[in-house]
């Protein structure tokens, strides 16, 4: 048995610049990141689909006092997929300074980077970037 | 259900503390047992909240841990852990227990010592109550949880963020102001708003003074069932409601400013006390930063959406408000030793609903509340006392 759609699949896709999600055949909800069942109705009949990636600033912050091993600052969003779901990530092209309430609700395109890892991260650090389009 | 009273109450001063975690537990818990006239050896369970002390001082199953030292052992002893909230849940097993009719009396409460850690570690540790994966990977630490929140406020009410962070601030002056009444709170010094927004910028908008600290401490309740508690003590608090709800990482959440975790539990509580938030005289609700406070308050259904955020500027939490909010000077001025504010929480409250609150006592408090949230918005934990 396995996830219909694992973290590790999840990582796989983003690394051959592809953004995975799970439609959900009882209902048409559409989701990402990977889970079990359908946030709307709960159902575990999924399946994948490729998202565009693109999306808008829900809401966000600006991480002043970074976690190790991370040492800059960074602007952290919340993004609303347009197929649905949502998806948090570090914008990038913005300087920490110029991150105000301008940035909410502007259009988003997905992306990825890899940080260092630590004894803690259970492994390689994938976080998900975002630019603004 | 049986009903199910609190007898004793007891908490370290929460502060920096030269003692292990099962050191603070079993000097809270002594003030309990002394505080109900109780020896260890008539305890039945012990449940016991921590989040991270394998990280503070490398121990894990630390409730025999504690049993043992308190003289509690052999009984069953359980850690509970959910975020911040771990005290609370650990409370609240501990108070099904007893209304099941399984046990008589138990032993409940939490202890943390954060301080143990670094500021490094800890706010990597704190971290961990988002999602590994989906949400700390990307860099988000935990006050950058609550950044997002208040983000989301201003816009979604249409509040400019300068008026909104002025009635952030105002949360923080109030809460040190209560908090000078309280000997066990970790700060005694009240401060003032220009303080709060000339501090330096944590995770926007948050500053330095809009965050509870870092803190070490214990807090220890026990739990009768009623017939018990009326044979051990004069006044036992009963305990009307107890609520607990749950909620996915924030990426699921949707709308912020409305906790749902909060909303299921205090449903669950209110429903279950045959309460309304009208009925409420005073609450010991999360506030980890400012604008979690006005969230709570709001959630707990004591103002309208949108609205707790000027109802601290109009003094309506105040020690004479309509609802007296933190009394003890809440998570930000007495201290957040994570595993442990829920039972705080509980002490605070039934310190006020006996009339024992001294100089922060809330006139004619009969019926209070405990708010405790865990990790990313995604526990809730609600508690309805009654005197």
């Amino acid at each position: 048995m396995k996830p219909i759609l694992s973290y590790q699949d999840f990582v796989a896709g983003l690394k051959q610049n592809k953004l995975l999600g799970l439609r959900c055949r009882a209902c048409g909800q559409v989701t990402a990141p990977p889970r079990a069942t359908c946030p709307e109705c709960r159902s575990f009949d999924l399946e994948i689909l490729e998202l565009s990636g693109r999306g808008r600033i829900e809401t966000f912050t600006v991480i002043r006092v970074p976690p190790e091993p991370i040492t800059e600052e960074r602007t952290i969003c919340l993004v609303k997929l347009e197929e649905g779901g949502q998806l948090m990530g570090s914008l990038l092209g913005v300087a920490p300074d110029e991150a105000t309430m301008d940035l909410i609700a502007k259009p988003v395109r997905a992306g990825y980077r890899i940080d260092p890892q630590d004894i803690l991260s259970g492994g390689e650090r994938v976080g998900i970037t975002f630019e603004l389009v | 259900m049986r009903e199910v009273a609190v007898v004793g109450v007891g908490m370290t001063r929460f502060a920096r503390l030269p003692f292990s975690n099962v050191e603070m537990f079993s000097l809270a818990g002594r003030e309990a047992l002394e505080d109900a006239s109780l020896s260890p050896g008539d305890i039945q369970a012990l449940v016991c909240g921590n989040v991270f002390a394998v990280f503070e001082e490398g121990q894990s199953n630390l409730a025999p841990f504690v049993a043992s030292d308190l003289g509690l052992d052999p009984v069953p002893a359980t850690r509970v852990e959910g975020a911040c909230a771990s005290a609370s849940l650990a409370i609240r097993q501990a108070l099904l227990g007893v209304a099941s009719g399984a046990y008589d009396l138990v032993m409940a409460g939490g202890t943390e010592k954060v301080l143990a850690m670094e500021t490094p570690l800890a706010t990597r540790t704190f971290a961990m109550g988002c999602d590994s994966r989906y949400e700390a990977a990307t860099g988000i630490t935990f006050p950058g949880v609550f950044g997002m929140v208040a983000h989301q406020y201003a816009h979604k009410y249409k509040l400019p963020l300068s008026s909104l962070k002025e009635r952030m601030a105002a949360v923080a002056v109030q809460n040190h102001a209560h908090a000078l009444n309280n000997p066990k709170a970790q700060f005694h010094k009240a401060i003032t708003a220009e303080e709060v927004l000339t501090s330096p910028m944590i995770a926007d908008p948050l500053q330095l003074y809009d965050c509870c600290p870092f803190t070490d401490g214990a807090a220890v309740v026990i739990l009768a069932s009623m017939d018990r508690a009326r044979d051990l003590v004069k006044k036992p608090i009963r305990i009307s409601g107890f609520g607990q709800g749950s909620a996915g990482p924030l990426y699921t959440q949707g709308d912020l400013t409305r906790v749902q975790a909060r909303e299921h539990s205090a449903r669950m509580a209110y429903k279950q006390a045959g309460r309304t938030p009208q009925d409420i005289d005073v609450c010991e609700l999360h506030d980890c930063f400012t604008i979690a406070q006005i969230v709570a308050t709001e959630g707990l259904g004591f103002f309208p959406y949108g609205q707790g955020s000027q109802a601290v500027l109009e003094g309506k939490t105040g020690m004479r408000g309509e609802v007296t909010v933190n009394p003890s000077g809440g998570l930000k001025a007495k201290g957040h030793p994570i595993g442990a504010t829920g039972a705080a929480q509980v002490y605070e409250i039934v310190k006020q609903l006996r009339g024992e609150a001294g100089p922060r006592q809330v006139e004619g408090a009969r019926v209070g509340i405990t708010d405790t949230l865990g990790g990313d918005l995604m526990t809730c934990s609600n508690i309805i006392l009654e005197a």
